[in-house]
């Protein structure tokens, strides 16, 4: 941090979107600057405008918007006056860019390491065999394991993790001088996340490379940068360095994302030993056709209590919740509803036994039919469920709207597309509720929102349980999102259940190893956190390789 | 996988001669009768019946015939009495040809001016390249067959007649056969080049293409290297389709250019009654059909890494 030279100096940029026919300001008059070797984190909700700048650094904009205002000079290039040409001489070459989603950013038609030397070899920067066997070196250095081999497999044949670190070995294949990170262990685990928050430090070090990190997570943001920029709405909120910024935030929207996990529930006392539960799973085994992927999974929901299942992505947490719905028949145990076996396959069930369950899902905006109106999403379950029509459907789907605290008159008649993630989010709960279930699945209904929409989703959810008594299956890999809803909670690793019990036993220790990694894993508002953690496990011999 | 596809084709082709014997089966008339006319006496009727094969029931007649097709012999045509075997081969030769002579012109071209009108989309080039293609698809093919007899036969560049023999010259061949084939490519060049285009500018939203443009991918690599390979399973896809019709839906294009084709022989042998040619060409377009859908869907699951290399 100290007197470096001037790599990247944003100046009063005002960047543009099109929506209904007319230009809407996304961001507006935001400065930045950065220093070679300097790492600038980028922090706000959606729709901050963070991606968009991220990407104007690059001198690219996305279809539909454009840059309107104010100058990016990069090592003095004004990327703005610059040919097309020249920009795209300077992307993959001296700034480099690593998206949220490698999974879907990887070309899925070529092997990995082709797109790794696509881009030296466009840019004339060194040979394939050079190439190759620099990607060998990097793919060693971000700690990927069989680093000769990894670079010949296609996309589809790597996990998440891997692929992200492919990624970030491939934006750094031209040592570039900048590299934009764009929320890039968002879509991860947090067991994965720390092996590649650790690797993308420690090669962003070696190479002295400078970044912008742009991210939501707070607690990531602060591992990763050496100073931060707060974002709201396109308007720059604040500026200082990690330290401070977490100490001493200035502005009271700061403020307000320091404390936003703040809800939480009262944990309710265990169901009685006379008391049925609504859903138990007893024994249950399910397989993906020979691959076997539940073991021998119990588990039971009580009324008016919420269980948290908890796993890393793979762990069986949604094959739990496909077998309890009757779509995934499994291979042996049972389901009860109530203390009645239910039929396996939904095929076999009663309507009424089909309505008692409901689900909510994680992407609300492929969950709800973007061609029906509002009228019809939560209607139609109405209709079909309880067989109500006209006036009478017509005012239950009203009192629905007002349940999830959306004003029917403003509502009612809109689609989908009109409204906003955690709107969207809203209705799938109405719809859940239109078919007065008394067993909901909420899929990790809060993953793919903000922090402040989130916590309003859980406060609504934990305020219909107590009105309609419904007992909740709440899947989810935040630990954060078990503390504020779960009265009981349920641990899967590898398809089995490794530990259950009441929530406050549950973060407390002694743990079961798997719920301590994972406990753990958590990132913490601690710049130091990372470091101390990384030195404890190393100690511990327990670092994941 | 694969394996699977090919057992489903060989399936296909099964219950499409079981529907092509079935049709004629059920065909009104005794065929023995009719060739032999009203004046025969029963007997003669039934000894010829015997000869012919047709006391048997029909499932044994349909083996026999099957077994005789796999050999390569469809038996004899009702008409003449001649070998279909002969009859065909020659005709088939030539449908073949045509078939061949348009889709070397057409899938290049096709494939070409689609990727161009990707890369160039919504320019004035890519207008002008859909209403070309779309204004020679909207015509009949009779209509886009005699406009060029006017342009290209009448200047006497073309003959207007394609009428070819087995020893004729490939040069020559090619030469006569030049305005069909030209007729063909017009009729089957839209489908493809709409399909090329299309399905490299779905794959232009996806995160990958704006990786590809964030490491200083050029236009031209973004289409050819990024999106092209994904988009490959549709264009294959449609492809096959235009190529099975150009095997199978050239009668009348045939006809315009007295073009010695299959499809002329069968709507000739559909007016002479000659079933069992019918049967044959029939069974021949089928197979085409079969044949070309079945190597488009195992190509395009090779185009697809995800298929081919398991996890």
């Amino acid at each position: 941090m100290s007197e470096q030279s001037l790599l990247l100096e944003i100046k009063d940029l005002h960047i543009e979107g099109r929506a209904d026919e007319t230009w809407q300001p996304i961001v507006k008059g935001v400065d930045l600057t950065l220093h070679r070797g300097e790492v600038m984190g980028l922090i706000g909700e959606s729709g901050a405008g963070k991606s968009t700048i991220g990407l104007a650094a690059m001198g690219f904009t996305r279809d539909g918007c454009r840059i309107s205002g104010g100058s990016i000079e990069f090592d003095g290039i004004n990327l703005r006056k610059a040919s097309e040409a020249k920009r795209r001489g300077l992307r993959g070459k001296r700034i480099a860019y690593v998206a949220q989603s490698a999974a879907a950013s990887f070309n899925p038609a070529h092997k990995l390491i082709d797109q790794y030397c696509e881009a030296p070899l466009s840019h004339h920067v060194m040979s394939r065999e050079e190439a190759e066997k620099d990607a060998v070196e990097l793919y060693r250095r971000m700690r990927l394991p069989n680093p000769e081999e990894i670079g010949f497999r296609y996309p589809h044949q790597v996990s998440g993790g891997q692929l992200q670190r492919a990624m970030t070995a491939m934006a750094m294949a031209c040592r570039p001088d900048l590299i934009i990170f764009d929320e890039p262990t968002t879509a991860l685990d947090v067991t994965t996340q720390i092996e590649v928050l650790a690797a993308i430090r420690d090669i962003v070090e070696q190479f002295h490379t400078a970044a912008i990190y742009i991210t939501h997570d707070l607690a990531v943001v602060a591992q990763m940068a050496d100073r931060i920029k707060v974002l709201l709405k396109g308007d720059e909120v604040e500026e200082a360095d990690t330290r401070t910024m977490l100490a001493t935030p200035k502005e009271d929207y700061t403020k307000s994302l320091w404390a936003v996990r703040s809800h939480e529930r009262k944990e309710q006392p265990l169901a009685g030993p006379g008391e049925t539960p609504v859903v138990s799973l007893r024994n249950i085994d399910a397989a993906y056709g020979k691959a076997p992927v539940l073991f021998d999974v119990s588990f039971d929901i009580h009324a008016r209590r919420t269980v948290a299942v908890v796993g890393e992505s793979g762990s069986g947490k949604s094959t739990a919740a496909r077998v309890i719905t009757g779509l995934l028949p499994p291979s042996s145990g049972e389901v009860l509803f109530d203390g009645q076996a239910l039929p396996t396959g939904y095929q076999a069930r009663s309507k009424d036994q089909l309505r008692q369950a409901q689900m909510i899902y994680q992407m609300a905006d492929t969950a709800l039919n973007p061609m029906q109106k509002i009228r019809e999403i939560i209607g139609r379950p109405v209709a079909f469920y309880l067989g109500l029509s006209g006036k009478a459907l017509e005012e239950r789907t009203r009192e629905l709207l007002n349940l999830i605290e959306l004003e029917p008159d403003d509502f009612i008649d809109r689609l989908p597309s009109e409204l906003s993630g955690g709107q969207k989010q809203r209705i799938g709960i109405a719809r859940a509720l239109a078919a007065e279930p008394r067993f909901i699945i909420c899929d990790e209904v809060t993953s793919a929102l903000d922090q402040l929409v989130a916590e309003g989703i859980l406060k609504l959810l934990d305020r219909l349980q107590s009105e309609f008594d419904l007992a909740y299956m709440f899947i989810t890999h935040d630990l954060a999102t078990v503390r504020a809803i779960a009265d009981e909670v349920v641990v899967m690793k590898e398809g089995k259940v490794v530990e259950q019990g009441r929530k406050s036993e549950m973060f407390q220790p002694p743990h079961h190893p798997y719920t301590e990694l994972l406990l753990s894993s958590v990132p913490e508002m601690d710049p130091d956190w990372l470091d101390r953690l990384l030195a404890e496990r190393a100690a511990a011999g327990t670092e994941p390789a | 996988m694969i394996a699977l596809r090919l057992g489903l084709g060989l399936v296909t082709l099964f219950v499409i001669s079981l529907l092509i014997f079935g049709a004629v089966e059920l065909l009104p008339g005794d065929i023995a009768q009719e060739i032999l006319g009203q004046a025969a006496t029963p007997e003669t009727v039934a000894a010829f019946r015997r000869e012919l094969g047709l006391d048997q029931p029909a499932y044994i007649r349909y083996f026999v015939w099957l077994g005789d097709v796999l050999q390569g012999d469809f038996g004899n045509s009702l008409a003449n009495g001649r070998p279909i075997t002969d009859l065909i081969a020659t005709r088939l030769g030539n449908t073949l040809f045509l078939a061949l002579y348009a889709a070397v012109i057409a899938v290049p071209l096709a494939l070409t001016l689609g990727i161009l009108a990707a890369l160039f989309r919504n320019s004035l080039y890519d207008r002008a390249v859909n209403i070309f293609t779309l204004t020679s698809i909207s015509f009949p093919e009779f209509f886009v067959a005699y406009i060029l007899i006017f342009l290209l036969s009448q200047t006497g560049w073309f003959p207007s007649i394609a009428n070819v023999s087995p020893e004729m010259a490939f040069s020559e061949r090619i030469h006569r056969t030049f305005l069909p084939a030209l007729t063909l490519t017009l009729v089957v060049t839209a489908h493809m080049m709409r399909m090329t285009r299309a399905a490299i500018i779905n794959l232009l939203a996806s995160p990958y293409i704006e990786m590809a443009k964030l490491k200083g991918a050029s236009p031209t690599a973004i289409i050819l290297r990024h999106a092209l390979p994904n988009a490959l399973a549709p264009i294959i896809n449609v492809i096959a389709l235009n190529l099975a019709y150009l095997i199978t839906g050239v009668v009348v294009v045939e006809v315009v250019f007295v073009y010695p084709g299959l499809g002329q022989l069968m709507v000739d042998s559909v007016s002479k009654r000659d079933i069992t040619v019918v049967q044959a060409a029939a069974l021949i377009f089928a197979c085409a059909y079969v044949l070309l859908n079945l190597a488009a869907d195992v190509l395009s699951t090779l185009s697809n890494p995800r298929l081919v290399h398991s996890r």
